[in-house]
């Protein structure tokens, strides 16, 4: 495989995305150009060829986003790539994906926003808009990394993870991971598990691709492999044909759902950082994390028994391990750069049982160390 | 005939939610009349539609079909088509679907010249929704939207895909259904991005705000006002006014793209 790559080298974190999907198996890439993910666009387009793969640039992020879901039903593993402006247009089509049950990889390198923002400057503004962004109850999967060697092995996983629940997988990471060049050391092919999506068996009679299995997953065929059938995002009974029952339409609802909330322990990523006897646990995900990592270690130094707890898989929401950590901790700090979007999940999730606070930076930068020590000081 | 044309339906999804009048059975008529012609085979063509009255014909067709969201359908289908190209892909769409919230992906796909064959079903409104006007409606017409007669001036499809780099264009009417057929399959045999615009009756939500009678009166509106391509050369532009042509319009050679794509990889 001409993807392989020397086992350590300098890489940044957009380029890290785009070596893990072609790692994944990623074969189709249909984008649009924006700040700053744009490197990986570049990346795919000059690579995907050379394995017989497919690049296009779309004339707009609906259409990207679309082509996507298109080339995933005829079986190629598929991604498209944007920040927070071309994430709200992904929208339309991802709630599609999430409908009509089509695997695909959507990665937001998030930006300052609202709207065009500052377009070179972090944030962590899109956490709800991955969660809730499209219209109507859904399920999603959002991964958050905190490094240039996780952007490549959580793309491997959320190619994985899309395959395996044939759900739409957003990479939510930010400007500082995407443009972070840091050392990495590249697993060998074979060293990470790559999962195909399910296929039919050949010559079922009567075969209804959303019927589901034991799992809630429907084995869904490729288009043209033997099988023909309809694909809607209409709610939709077992044989894919539009319904406005009301049984079929609970049913379906449900069954997204339940298919990633019944099999967290698949899905749900996360890092507990000394927060076994840690009196202040700081929850952080994505860049702010590694600000954290710093401060729980100075405020260790000073004798102050703090943790870090780093969700990686953001959503699903980390229910048990949150509610589990309010229990023991004296308080909860939530770093993040936005007003304070995850924080209210934590809260929620920790019940009352403890302070939950945040520190909250919204001038387009990053938040530094001393910012979340100072935090854990003043408790 | 008959049970050549009637396996490409899925007949347990019949009857068909369309109202007393309206023209897209005949447009799915010619279609699987046309599919029979050039032997189409079902399992290597994809159908794919936008959001409209029209576009609930996919899942009236036996083939692998894909119903997408309004507009996008020629963005799936690039997808498709892209990622397999020795899959056949129809598109089928309506004017508002194309013309308004499609209109991007219809002058792109043109513009790339794909291989894919974009049917349009021209009912001179948004049906669905109840008749509002669309980027197609006729000047001064009558819509939901446009009690007074709409101010804009309609889009030609034909002549916007054609201008936008695509390689086929014809137009017929539900009452031309064998010339419609004819143009289907023409298109289909096309290589390149083809547009074939149907225009087609929509009586209830179109036709009856605008005086034009039954879905009967309005085929022969279509008969009367549809002026072969030939007759129309003959014609002064102050003649064909409040008229329009049918035929094959355009038909040019040029790359196509998935083509060129697969040679460039053959070239690393």
């Amino acid at each position: 495989m001409s993807a392989v790559l020397p086992l350590a080298r300098l890489m940044q974190g957009n380029e890290a995305i785009a070596e893990g999907a072609l790692a994944a198996g990623a074969r189709f890439f249909a984008g649009y150009p924006i700040t700053p993910s744009t490197e990986i666009a570049e990346i795919l387009s000059d690579k995907l060829p050379t394995l017989g793969g497919k690049y296009i640039q779309m004339e707009d992020e609906l259409g990207s986003m679309a082509a996507v879901i298109g080339a995933s039903l005829t079986g190629l593993k598929s991604m498209t790539a944007t920040s927070g402006p071309g994430f709200s247009l992904k929208q339309e089509n991802l709630g599609f994906a999430a409908m009509a049950e089509v695997p695909c990889v959507v990665v937001n390198v998030q930006r300052f926003g609202p709207s065009t923002g500052i377009p070179t400057a972090p944030a962590q503004g899109d956490v709800m808009q991955a969660r809730w962004g499209t219209h109507g109850d859904h399920s999603i999967i959002a991964l958050c990394p905190d490094s240039v060697q996780e952007s490549y092995s959580l793309t491997v996983k959320a190619f994985n993870l899309s395959e395996r629940f044939r759900t739409p997988v957003i990479i939510l990471t930010d400007e500082v991971i995407g443009h972070l060049r840091e050392r990495v050391c590249l697993p060998q092919p074979g060293d990470l598990p790559v999962v195909d999506r399910k296929k039919p068996p050949a010559g079922l009679k009567d075969y209804k691709p959303y019927q589901p299995g034991e799992d809630g997953v429907p084995v869904v065929a490729n288009f043209c492999e033997g099988y023909r059938f309809h694909v809607t995002s209409l709610v939709h009974d077992e044989s894919g044909a539009p319904s406005t029952n009301p049984v079929v339409t609970d049913k379906l609802i449900k069954r997204l759902h339940d298919k990633l909330m019944k099999n967290l322990d698949e899905i749900v990523l996360s890092e507990f950082c000394q927060t076994d006897d840690a009196e202040i646990v700081v929850v952080a995900y994505g860049a702010v994390s590694r600000s954290a990592r710093r401060a729980v270690k100075e405020a260790r130094a000073e004798g102050i028994k703090a943790g870090l707890f780093r969700p990686i898989t953001i959503w699903p929401f980390p229910e048990k391990e949150i509610a589990s950590l309010s229990r023991k901790a004296r308080a909860i700090i939530v770093p993040e750069m936005n007003m304070g979007q995850y924080r209210l999940e934590v809260e929620r999730a920790a019940q009352g049982n403890t302070r939950v606070t945040g520190v909250n930076k919204v001038t387009g930068e990053l938040i530094t160390p001393s910012e979340i020590l100072a935090a854990i000081k003043s408790l | 005939m008959q049970q050549e044309v009637q396996k490409y339906l899925r007949y347990d999804k019949l009857p068909h939610i369309w109202c007393p009048g309206c023209g897209n059975g005949i447009v799915l008529g010619a279609l699987i009349r046309a599919f029979a012609k050039i032997g189409c085979n079902q399992d290597n063509t994809v159908i794919v539609s936008g959001i409209g009255c029209s576009s609930r014909a996919s899942g009236y067709l036996d083939f692998n079909t894909l119903h997408t969201t309004h507009g996008r359908a020629l963005a799936f289908a690039t997808g498709i088509k892209f990622a397999r190209p020795e899959l056949k892909v129809f598109v089928l769409m309506g004017d508002g679907d194309a013309g308004a919230i499609g209109g991007n992906h219809l002058i792109h796909a043109a513009r790339r010249n794909i291989d894919l064959t974009a049917i349009i079903f021209n009912n001179s409104i948004y049906g669905m929704t109840g008749g509002q006007y669309s980027p197609l409606t006729p000047q001064n017409s009558r819509a939901s939207t446009a009690s007074r007669g709409t101010v804009e001036r309609p889009f030609d499809l034909a002549e916007l895909a054609k201008a936008a780099g695509a390689t086929y264009t014809a137009r017929a009417t539900t009452y031309h259904t064998s010339l419609l057929t004819k143009l289907i399959c023409n298109g289909a045999n096309h290589k390149g991005f083809s547009l074939i615009e149907t225009v087609t009756a929509c009586p209830v939500a179109y036709g009856r705000r605008n005086k034009m009678g039954s879905g009967y009166d309005m085929l022969m509106w279509q008969k009367e006002h549809g002026i072969p391509v030939e007759k129309a050369k003959k014609l002064t532009p102050e003649e064909l006014k409040g008229n329009f042509i049918i035929g094959e319009l355009y038909k040019t050679e040029a790359p196509e793209f998935t083509e060129a794509y697969q040679q460039l990889i053959e070239r690393i």
